[in-house]
């Protein structure tokens, strides 16, 4: 079944950030996720948010449900339309920034999900999407 | 705009972070609470962060700082009332708050800032210091 979208949001300024989080939040809620998962869920999804705008000066974001086999799942694709990332294996490794943060945003993103994908090109952007399976 | 209240009780500033903060208010409440140590010349912080859903590294890396700060300007500072399901996931975020006393909830962190400025209270090895 294709994926049924939620919500879209901009990603541009931390109040945006937020508004991310509140979103996640209570699509979460809202499809009967723990509340360990969901807390988990918008984590990754604020700290998606967040390199987004730092790293990759702005972009968007899209909630979807999927349903497959009869399991329910979350969605969240964070794109942003900024430098991109020239060595993904370094971007994925703990402790490793390009600014000024901890260095955890991808690695600890990936963690804390059960579906993690992303795809980036140094000039066009970063898209990273994560999936919670209830 | 959103404002965090520092509320002081007795030697100590107590700070509840009630709302969803945004990065704005993150740094105006550091701003805030350094300038509110250096008036009230506090001798601890406590910081509840009971109501925040989440913690992801930029807040806790602002909490890191705070309690950071709070020790340059000669203050304890103390994190209390972290929710079980945040400490789940800052642990497999990989978010290490190594900087940072924390406490179960208010009573055990007030006790506990207590313990550190005044280490020889409720004992009779030494005479009492000034209140």
């Amino acid at each position: 079944m294709n994926p049924l979208t939620l919500d879209t949001l901009p990603l541009r300024t931390s109040e945006d950030i937020v508004q991310m989080r509140r979103s996640t939040r209570s699509w979460m809620v809202e499809h009967g996720f723990s509340l360990v998962d969901q807390t988990k869920m918008v984590t990754a999804a604020s700290e998606l948010a967040r390199n987004a705008i730092d790293y990759g000066g702005g972009g968007s974001a899209r909630l979807e449900l999927l349903t497959d086999q009869g399991r329910v799942g979350i969605r969240a694709v964070i794109q942003d339309h900024g430098p991109g990332i020239a060595n993904l294996a370094q971007a994925m490794t703990d402790g490793y920034t390009s600014g000024q943060g901890l260095g955890l945003g991808l690695p600890g993103s990936k963690r804390l999900v059960d579906d993690f994908e992303i795809w980036s090109e140094p000039g066009q952007g970063t898209r990273v999407s994560i999936v919670k399976w209830r | 705009m959103d404002r965090i209240p520092i509320l002081k009780v007795g030697e100590f500033l107590l700070v509840s972070i009630q709302v969803d903060m945004h990065d704005r208010l993150a740094m105006s409440l550091q701003d805030e609470l350094t300038a509110q140590v250096v008036k009230t010349q506090a001798k601890g912080v406590l910081i509840d962060i009971s109501t925040l859903d989440i913690v992801d590294s930029f807040i806790g890396r602002m909490l890191g700082n705070m309690a950071t700060m709070s020790r340059v300007l000669g203050a304890q500072a103390v994190v209390v009332g972290m929710q079980p399901a945040v400490a789940i996931t800052i642990v497999e975020l990989g978010l290490v708050l190594s900087n940072v006393r924390t406490a179960l909830d208010v009573d055990k962190g007030l006790a506990l800032l207590q313990s550190l400025v005044n280490p020889s209270e409720g004992s009779n090895d030494h005479e009492p210091t000034d209140a």
